[in-house]
């Protein structure tokens, strides 16, 4: 066996509240393609920040070719010859290729300045030996993601990088251009290039990786040769694990159907969703990112238009133009960046919590304050709101009590159905047990709960059905009942259910 | 504990700084303090006073409109010259027009910022320069002076009710109805939610689109509310009236406490902004400072202002800490 050109050993990273990493091993070789699986929050990221220089490790070591190095800089790990391709491309639009490609380390000319054209003359034979056929002077704006793609390769083969970090490269290429990546690869295989391949598709793992490592709640799990491994295996691999954590006991009897939505579809986001939400009902979404299912909620809430489809709420047809409609039809969304998109910062407490109520708390086109801080007050007690008082800045709150106005604000309006996206992604473990419990206890008051997350355990826990979204479309629901994380992610990731169970 | 918020408000803060900026020049020139030099500062500042609460709404929801000051020329001159080839047109109608057209100005910023997603500052510097350019077409360039216009157009901003011109009372209305507007109203609410976090108030069933057109169309009618005030007290109207006036505007919602980025601000600050230039423009001819000086002064002013806003904004910290909850 030939030796790592880079190699992590013993790399653990902690964050505030949190252990990213521990003690994780990774080796990679050159000219091959060592493809990084696990799931969201197994710690994927955070190896790709420590390799690039972003974040440091607490412990361990990296080696390139057995020698240790110090990443303490992104800086550094460039000039060690480790590159990274992001989902979204780190390259400047306004610039033209050839200076994307060589942007801090351009040709000079005698007198110290850029040679443009060597500049442009060495990107295009830079391009042309990578099978890319582009303009060196075309400004990157107009390329599409693809060719931007092609860019940063070539720009990694500019600085001599001996490890290209490929993290989700294909999640916005067409057919065609996962092809034409694949062939790339090759490439770099042969000129003796150390490749990480970090993907949810098992498709594509199989067919470019030599080696595979997983990582399971940022701890190293397996590694060897993608010959010697099946895709159930990998997906037993990545998943196993009991769900420990303790969720709260629900009594499960869902009522009358309140929301049936049939033949949904929108041009580029979804196609031919169909399902029906009870009352008193935590119906779960679950797919990998990227598969659709924020997009439907949006619709469903009026944020975008679809294409085709019905929904029908308490038994009437429901026309969804805009975000006051669903308001007014019972559908509430709690978004998954609650920060961005919840409270509004320089407006006091209570009238972020009557925000989307005022047309019951005012009267003849005039805001009654009295009638405002009584429904504030109502719901902000409810959720046991830390606050001096109801008209302070929402923006002296602490996070977890903003995200309580966020939740009075919905509540306040009274809601038939609640959509509430990754209700708990990025909060420390007794908030998450706070917010289950609260779930629960909405449900149990007979209101509908859709509830999008990327968190097996949550999904297993608090569900009452789930269903699996694929590439825009459903792939299966689950009656939540002896579900295993092996039946979700194989779903998820479109391995039949018989394979991963071998 | 609501009487220490009050009296620590940037309003509170800057009525302060007028008093003592009124009382200095007492000092050495008491009858500039007098109760008619007084009326006569704030009837000079009146139009300065209603185009900054236009102007207010639209910072309010992280917008900006450069085009007050042409709208205003523009109403104007159209106003002048219908009271021309029709003086028979009563003063109320004229009213209306202004408001009218004024409006329908406004709109076309509105339309753009919210249909064509352009930005406002661009929008606004364009149409800014086509109301000019207007201007300059529909009266060939010519002025229309004092003698041509009739004696009821000239006089009504003129005319004393209660020891006040109607023109400070069309002012006192204004600010006592945007008063009401942005604090007791729906629409008030949601130029608030709108430029304080866009991406929210999406969510909570605000249209942010339509929600900055309404304010583009309020400004824009108070602007053309303005041209008939202007040309109707200043006896004449032509191309450059009110030329550069909407940087005063402008500068009188920043250094009345308005954020420039939006969602924070109010009706009382804008006035007091405005009072703020327009005693700096009356008094410093009085106690003799050159034409220089008065804009240095008033540049330095917004520039304070800017400072201290942003100081007020970033010494608030999170609370964190429980017991800090329990006395926040």
């Amino acid at each position: 066996m030939s030796q790592p050109v880079l190699s992590l050993s013993g790399v653990s990273k902690a964050f505030p509240g949190v252990r990213a990493l521990s003690k994780v091993s990774l080796d990679l070789f050159p000219g091959e393609v060592t493809a990084l699986i696990g799931e969201n929050g197994a710690g994927k990221s955070t190896v790709v920040k420590i390799l690039t220089g972003i974040h440091m490790p607490d412990e361990g070591e990296i080696r390139i070719n057995g020698k240790p190095v110090l990443f303490a800089t992104p800086h550094d790990a460039a000039n060690a010859g480790v590159t990274a391709i992001h989902q979204e491309t780190v390259l400047f639009d306004e610039l033209s290729v050839a200076e994307n490609i060589y942007l801090g380390h351009a040709p000079r000319t005698r007198f110290g300045l850029v040679d443009w054209t060597a500049m442009n003359r060495d990107a295009a034979a830079l391009l042309l030996s990578i099978g890319a056929s582009l303009d060196p002077q075309a400004r990157l704006r107009d390329l599409g993601i693809a060719s931007k793609h092609l860019v940063a390769i070539a720009r990694a083969m500019s600085i001599d990088a001996r490890v290209v970090i490929m993290d989700e490269p294909t999640a916005a290429l067409s057919a065609k251009e996962i092809g034409e990546l694949y062939a790339l690869i090759e490439t770099l295989k042969a000129r003796g290039k150390a490749i990480l391949f970090i993907s949810h598709k098992f498709d594509e793992i199989f067919r470019i990786a030599d080696r595979y490592t997983v990582f399971r709640d940022g701890e190293h799990v397996a590694s060897g040769l993608i010959d010697e491994v099946t895709p159930g295996r990998l997906v037993q691999l990545m998943v196993g694990r009991s769900v420990d954590q303790l969720f709260p006991k629900r009594v499960r009897n869902p009522g009358d159907a309140v929301l049936t939505v049939a033949g949904y579809s929108h041009p580029t986001e979804f196609e031919d969703i169909n399902f029906s939400l009870r009352r008193g009902e935590i119906l779960g979404f679950y797919g990998l990112v990227g598969a659709g299912r924020s997009e439907v909620m949006q619709a469903l809430f009026g944020l975008t238009q679809p294409s085709r489809g019905a929904v029908n709420l308490a038994g009437r047809v429901a026309a969804i133009r805009s975000p006051a409609d669903a308001i007014d039809l019972g559908i509430v969304y709690v978004p998954e960046d609650r920060g961005k998109q919840g409270v509004i910062l320089g407006l006091p407490i209570v009238h972020n919590v009557s925000l989307p109520s005022l047309n019951v708390t005012s009267r003849a086109g005039f805001l009654r304050m009295a009638e405002e801080f009584k429904l504030a007050r109502a719901y902000t007690a409810r959720l046991d709101l830390r606050a001096a008082a109801l008209d302070q800045d929402v923006g002296t709150l602490s996070g977890g009590n903003q995200q309580k106005v966020v939740i009075a604000k919905w509540l306040a309006t009274k809601p038939k159905v609640i959509i509430l996206d990754e209700p708990t992604k990025g909060i420390d473990i007794g908030s998450k047990a706070a917010v289950h419990e609260f779930m629960a206890e909405l449900a149990s008051e007979g209101l509908a709960v859709l509830m999008v997350s990327s968190e097996i355990p949550e999904i297993i826990g608090m569900s009452d059905r789930v269903i699996v979204m694929r590439d825009g479309r459903i792939a299966t629901e689950f009656a939540n009942d002896g579900l295993t994380p092996e039946m979700l992610v194989s779903a998820a990731a479109g391995i039949g259910v018989d394979k991963a169970a071998a | 504990m609501t009487m220490r918020r009050l009296l620590q408000s940037r309003e509170a803060i800057l009525l302060a700084v007028l008093v003592a900026m009124v009382l200095a020049i007492a000092a050495r020139f008491p009858q500039f303090a007098a109760p008619a030099s007084l009326a006569n500062v704030f009837n000079d500042t009146a139009i300065l006073i209603i185009l900054a609460l236009g102007q207010m709404v639209v910072i309010l929801t992280r917008c900006i409109d450069l085009s007050v000051a042409a709208n205003l020329a523009l109403t104007g001159m159209i106003v002048a010259l219908a009271s021309l080839a029709a003086p028979a047109i009563p003063v109320p109608l004229l009213i209306l027009m202004a408001l009218a057209i004024g409006g329908a100005l406004g709109a076309v910023n509105g339309i753009l910022v919210w249909k064509a997603h352009i930005p406002p500052i661009v929008v606004t510097l364009g149409t800014l320069t086509i109301y000019r350019g207007v201007i300059f077409l529909i009266s060939g360039g010519e002025w229309i002076n004092a003698h041509e216009m009739s004696d009821a157009f000239k006089a009504f901003p003129r005319t004393v009710i209660l020891g006040l011109p109607v023109l400070s009372w069309i002012a006192i209305a204004t600010v006592a109805l945007f008063a009401v507007l942005v604090t007791r109203m729906p629409l008030g609410r949601a130029f608030y939610a709108v430029g304080g976090n866009p991406h929210a108030a999406v969510y909570t069933g605000i249209d942010v689109g339509r929600t900055r057109f309404a304010a583009f169309v309020i400004s824009g009618a108070l602007a053309g509310l303005c041209g008939y005030l202007w040309v109707a007290r200043y006896a004449v109207a032509y191309v450059d009236i009110a030329a550069g006036f909407e940087l005063d505007v402008i500068a009188a919602c920043v250094i009345g406490g308005i954020s420039i980025a939006g969602g924070i601000g109010s009706a009382g600050g804008a006035v007091l902004g405005a009072l703020f230039i327009g005693v700096i423009k009356n008094a410093l001819p009085v106690i003799n400072v050159s034409p220089f000086w008065q804009l240095a002064i008033s540049g330095l002013a917004i520039i304070l202002a800017v400072a201290f806003n942003a100081r007020a904004e970033r010494r608030k910290g999170r609370v964190i800490l429980k017991r800090a909850e329990q006395a926040a």
